[in-house]
């Protein structure tokens, strides 16, 4: 029987999700800066203080680190917390307890224990809120092993890959495009979950494979829009996990089409383009490309205030065109 | 020759006894210097072991600390938790770990506590409560603050022991951690072993308070300073924080002042402490000869009874040592293991 | 240190090259200079000299092998030296190519392979041989030559993965296909495209190979040109559709496809033939020929010469050349053959009609500044054609004894590649077989060539009487793309003009 399925915005998909998820396991609580009353920083948590107590949607101090650690050490130590960042840039301070603890624990502890820990990340540019609020950092986190890094792009897979990522028994890390969060789509009713660590092909095409992560992905398919009327035939694959990286789907998707362009906000130095490229250079799908592999990815700069440099300084809808469009015609 | 044993003492005698002797029985003390001399030992051939290269890596030695330990962990049941730190072989062993296990898991085998995945400074006991050594100055703080977060929620009336140094306390995760625990009003218990130095930087060039206990009224919550090489007043300090936890009241911080007779790590070449301060700290106020004298003083155990102890924990030591090195090597194929959560 | 004895290029557009004959053997002491091997090449066996003193160890490259160019096929140790150091200590080719270069040749016996800078220099046929000027190349003259040479070399091709893949699984020679992606780059669609341009041939190290991306190299604008641009520089042969036809296009004037090797032999009864495996002259032959047939748009143009004066002019100077007395007996200093007036002729009209004179090439007409003719010359297996350069400046003399002497070396296959690439013209005279008229295939980068048939007495009608004259048949073929109509004739009419008034040709 198919549950209903009504149009939600990615927000209230994820705030969904954590209702659900509360509702289903005591174990659960949500933890994080101005969440209870205030309703969080983008209003994700909203009014789930009132239907949960103020135990269960703890505000915390102004303190990422302890905060982090708390959420670390509560669940070691069976409960399951849901760790909502206001910033993703503010994760900064909690690096110690992400990287060292969380995602080691049951490694150091040679699988005594396990880390069942959600945290969520508002990352991303485009609200004029400058260098130190606007950062996609998923990268970063996406490089240590024990840690799960998932970027999900609509509202259905926010919620789903919340609620997998709450039953996940290690460390999840949820990057969520503060972009995304009015965004509407269609969420099905009640529970259900989107696997960790599976990309989904959003578009099929001939000529080229982007491999595009978050609002990137909404940018590619737009692009391709454009890019079907000139005849040139492009498949969107959402990322959707960074960590573990379906390669499977990449690698199948390259083959088909022989053409890679990888777009992602992140600075396009050292991120998921650099992985998905040198991924496929290594795998069999490299005998299949006809073109060298692509990437667009954030400009080697902060994000300014400035609204038109702050647009330059990620992938665009024309970037993407003219990239595929270079691809596709050979003259890149 | 044994002791003269006293008289049984009156209540009114009693009642002015030091703590310990009024809360527990000879027996209970008597396993208490035995474990203090198992702490030592163990430290002792581990170091020698390292020595002879059959440990690799580098650790760090509490030898001089072990009534710190053995006194936080007295009044601790055994589902009570406690984080510990990189100076954490103490910890462990008073939490009720088994020697043989953690020497096996400095000699890196599967039959480690860590199956040879964490080594010294990652030493745990999750069955027996311990959550675990932490490498990182004060990375188990904000853990204990945690855990002590689901007791509450889950209300299972475990109290979380965090166990740090001198270091920890000028780290943010030190003060974020408190100050939350106490807000929350949460049944932990930050001991502070201020053993004088963080590697070679001493307390009074680092810290601004004279003593960290002190940083407790910054949040509210009580600052007990207690001699670390008395077991008995260690003890009684952290019995009081253990009952304030389980009662609901909130954290507690003790400052345990004692001293390491090693230096901070296998490669510290000793240039900020004179010889005489180490000596002094051995030959006077050694935990392990205060507490034996003690327990001697007041008949609790003779002279044979220590030299039993002491064969024993030998005894005891030489067969871990020998578990250790007869243990498997973890497979190479195998590095992968506990990353993540196996599926089931 | 061993030194590195490699294969070398000694032909532009060489990939790979078989060794038809080592002369030394394992262990073999060796002095720097002497003889160690031969290359077929696909106009030349060339000796390659030892690059050093010492003993010849681990020959690798074996007879009759396809080996691509700079690969070691031995090394030479010294006395002394540990063999098996070779592996560790791999000379790099940079040095060995240095040796090469023309200056180590010079007191050498044998000519060793042309190297880069030698291409540059001589070898390189007319289109790339053109002075810096001629083209608009990014690049000078000079950095022409080097990018070809490294972009023949196999490991440097430039080609994406999946192109290299289905060439590898099709068996078709990377190297061989020119690159229409950036940079010469060669692409999926490249290597389909050549898979179905090419023959039954089997492509995959074959030792002559097309400049991978040449086009790309000589003059940007002509990345995306089609293979007529790409064509290497070098003269193969003249052909006659008559005699010795290539063979035959498909019906769209595609060279057979795959697999019709297979279909052909189907046509006959087994045992009722037998199967000669091409040399590489004969695959190379081919293989320009389908080229410059399908490529270049031919016309024709036939005119009647009388040759009596030309004849007598021809006994009266032969008459005339002094003689000098050898150990075979008395020898003149020249024997002027009537071919050797016909190549004087040819270069003369070129000069007279200069805007005639010129190469295609896709970005710009090359108008040469003298006449090369290349003359063909049969030869065991298939037919070569030497140069005569500067024929328009050369006297008569000098132009028959050069001929003599090339036609003599192409048959034992001893020719430079410099003298047999290039050229703005050909010339290929069938006469001697009593051919009366019959039309030549073009050699690319020429744009004319000049067919030429019997001499014979013929009926003529001169101011209304039948006379008898000595008359000969010549047809030009002529690149459209290059000659239009009028200028063909305007050249043919020089051309008759020359050897009907042959006492021109001697000032």
């Amino acid at each position: 029987m198919d549950a209903m399925v009504r149009e939600l915005s990615y927000a209230q998909a994820i705030q969904e999700a954590m209702a659900l998820a509360m509702e289903a396991d005591e174990r659960v609580f949500l933890m994080g800066e101005d969440i209870g009353v205030y309703g969080g920083a983008f209003q994700v948590t909203g009014d789930l203080v009132e239907r949960f107590g103020a135990e269960r949607v703890m505000d915390t101090p102004i303190s990422e680190l302890g905060g982090a650690g708390v959420a670390v050490g509560a669940a070691m130590t069976g409960m399951r917390p849901v760790f909502e960042f206001q910033f993703s840039d503010f994760a900064t301070l909690a690096m110690e307890q992400i990287v060292n603890q969380a995602a080691k624990m049951r490694f150091m502890l040679g699988g005594e224990v396990s880390v069942p820990l959600v945290m969520r990340f508002p990352a991303g540019s485009g609200t004029g809120a400058a260098a130190q609020h606007s950062q996609s950092l998923e990268a970063w986190l996406g490089h240590v092993p024990g840690l799960k890094v998932i970027q999900p792009a609509t509202p259905h897979d926010a919620k789903g890959m919340l609620l997998a990522a709450i039953e996940d028994p290690d460390p999840v890390m949820i990057f969520e495009h503060k972009l995304l969060y009015k965004m509407k789509g269609p969420v099905p009713e009640g529970h259900y979950t989107v696997p960790i660590g599976k990309a989904e092909i959003r578009r099929e095409g001939r000529d080229l494979t982007i491999v595009a992560t978050s609002i990137m992905v909404h940018k590619a398919l737009e692009a391709a829009e454009t890019l079907e009327a000139e005849g040139i035939d492009v498949e969107v694959v959402d990322l959707r996990t960074i960590r573990p990286m379906d390669k499977a789907t990449i690698i199948e998707s390259v083959k088909k089409t022989s053409r890679l362009l990888c777009v992602y906000e992140a600075v396009k130095t050292l991120g998921i383009g650099a992985e998905v490229s040198a991924m496929i250079a290594e795998s069999e799908a490299f005998d299949y490309l006809d073109a060298p592999v692509v990437r667009l990815g954030g400009a080697e700069t902060p994000i300014p205030y400035n609204p038109e440099l702050e647009k330059a300084t990620v992938p665009q809808v024309p970037d993407i065109i003219a990239a595929a469009r270079g691809l596709v015609q050979g003259t890149r | 020759m044994a002791a003269p044993k006293r008289a049984q003492p009156e209540a009114a005698v009693r009642a002015n006894l030091p703590f310990i002797y009024r809360e527990y029985s000879p027996e209970q003390l008597r396993q208490v210097l035995h474990k203090m001399y198992l702490i030592r030992r163990f430290e002792e051939g581990a170091e020698e072991c390292y020595m002879r290269g059959l440990i690799h890596g580098t650790m760090h030695l509490s030898i001089g600390q072990e009534a710190s330990a053995m006194g936080i962990c007295m009044p601790l049941a055994e589902h009570d938790q406690i984080t510990s730190t990189h100076r954490g072989h103490g910890h462990c062993i008073a939490k009720g770990a088994e020697v043989k296990k953690m020497f096996a898991e400095f000699f890196g085998k599967t039959t480690g506590y860590c199956k040879g995945r964490g080594g010294s400074m990652h030493i745990a006991d999750v069955a027996k409560g311990n959550l675990g050594a932490n490498g990182i100055v004060a990375g188990g703080i904000p853990i204990a603050v945690g855990a002590a977060l689901s007791a509450k929620r889950m209300k299972t009336g475990k109290v979380v022991v965090s166990f740090f140094g001198d270091g920890a306390n000028n780290e943010g995760a030190f003060h974020e951690a408190l100050n939350m625990a106490s807000v929350w009003k949460l049944p932990v218990i930050f001991v502070c072993e201020n053993n004088g130095y963080g590697m070679s930087t001493s307390t009074e060039r680092s810290t601004a308070v004279k003593n960290i206990a002190e940083r407790a009224a910054a949040y509210s919550m009580p600052g007990v300073i207690v001699n670390g090489n008395i077991f008995s007043e260690v003890a009684e300090a952290s019995h009081r924080a253990v009952e304030r936890a389980r009662a609901g009241e909130g954290p507690t911080l003790i400052e345990s002042k004692t001293y390491r007779h090693r230096g901070h790590s296998k490669s510290d070449r000793n240039r900020y402490r004179t010889k005489e301060e180490i000596e002094d700290w051995m030959s006077n106020r050694d935990p392990i000869t205060l507490f034996e004298n003690e327990l001697q003083e007041f008949g609790i155990i003779d002279r044979e009874g220590v030299e039993a102890i002491r064969e024993a924990v030998a005894r005891e030591i030489a067969e871990g040592i020998q578990f250790a090195k007869d243990s498997p090597s973890p497979d190479v194929r195998d590095v992968e293991n506990y990353v993540y959560t196996e599926p089931a | 240190m061993p030194v590195e004895v490699i294969l070398p290029k000694v032909d532009m557009d060489m990939a790979t090259g078989q060794i038809s004959r080592w002369f030394v053997e394992e262990g073999a002491v060796v002095k720097k200079g002497d003889v160690l091997f031969e290359i077929e090449t696909d106009k030349a066996a060339m000796e390659i000299d030892a690059p050093a003193s010492g003993t010849i160890r681990d020959i690798t490259g074996r007879e009759g092998v396809d080996i691509p160019v700079g690969e070691a096929v031995a090394w030479i140790y010294e006395a002394g030296e540990s063999v098996g150091a070779a592996g560790k200590n791999k000379a790099p080719i940079p040095a060995r190519v240095g040796e090469m270069s023309p200056k180590a040749t010079e007191g050498g016996a044998v000519p060793p392979a042309p190297q880069v800078e030698t291409e540059g220099q001589t070898g390189n046929g007319g289109r790339l041989a053109l002075p810096p000027s001629a083209l608009p190349s990014a690049d000078g003259g000079a950095g022409i030559s080097p990018t070809r040479g490294e972009m023949n070399q196999a490991p440097s091709v430039r080609a994406t993965p999946l192109a290299r893949r289905i060439a590898r699984e099709g068996g078709i020679d990377i190297a061989a296909v020119t690159g229409s992606g950036p940079y010469g780059r060669v692409v999926k669609a490249d290597v389909e495209k050549a898979a179905a341009a090419a023959p039954s041939l089997p492509l995959a190290g074959r030792v002559s190979a097309e400049p991978t991306g040449g086009g790309g190299s000589a003059s940007p604008s002509s990345q995306a040109s089609p293979p007529p641009s790409a064509l290497p520089g070098e003269i193969g042969q003249s052909s006659e559709t008559a005699s010795s036809s290539p063979p035959p296009p498909g019906p769209s004037g595609h060279p057979p496809r795959k697999g019709e090797g297979e279909e052909a032999l189907k046509l006959f009864a087994e045992g009722s033939y037998e199967l000669i495996p091409h040399d590489n002259m004969r695959k190379t032959i081919a293989r320009r020929l389908v080229e410059a047939k399908s490529t270049i748009p031919h016309f024709y143009l036939t005119l009647d010469c009388e040759l009596d004066a030309l004849l007598a002019l021809r006994a009266q100077l032969n008459a005339a050349a002094p003689v000098t007395k050898t150990e075979k007996g008395e020898v003149p200093a020249y024997k002027l053959s009537v071919n050797d007036l016909i190549i004087k002729a040819m270069a003369l009209a070129l000069r007279d009609v200069p805007t005639a004179n010129v190469s295609w090439t896709e970005t710009a007409m090359v108008q040469h500044r003298h006449a090369d003719v290349g003359v063909a010359v049969s030869i065991p297996g298939g037919l070569i054609t030497p140069i005569v350069r500067k024929a328009d400046e050369k006297t008569l003399s000098v132009i028959s004894n050069e001929m003599k002497d090339m036609a003599a070396r192409a048959r034992n296959k001893k020719l430079k590649p410099e003298e047999y690439q290039g050229g703005t013209t050909a010339v290929s005279n069938l006469g001697m077989f009593g051919i009366k008229d019959f039309s030549a295939v073009i050699n690319p980068p020429h744009a004319t060539i000049l067919a030429v048939g019997a001499g014979e007495e013929r009926a003529v009608v001169r101011n209304g009487e039948v006379k008898i004259a000595t008359m000969m048949s010549v047809t030009l073929s002529t690149d459209h793309r290059a000659v239009d109509g009028a200028l063909g004739a305007e050249l043919l009419v020089a051309f008759k003009r020359h050897v009907e008034n042959p006492m021109g040709m001697l000032v």
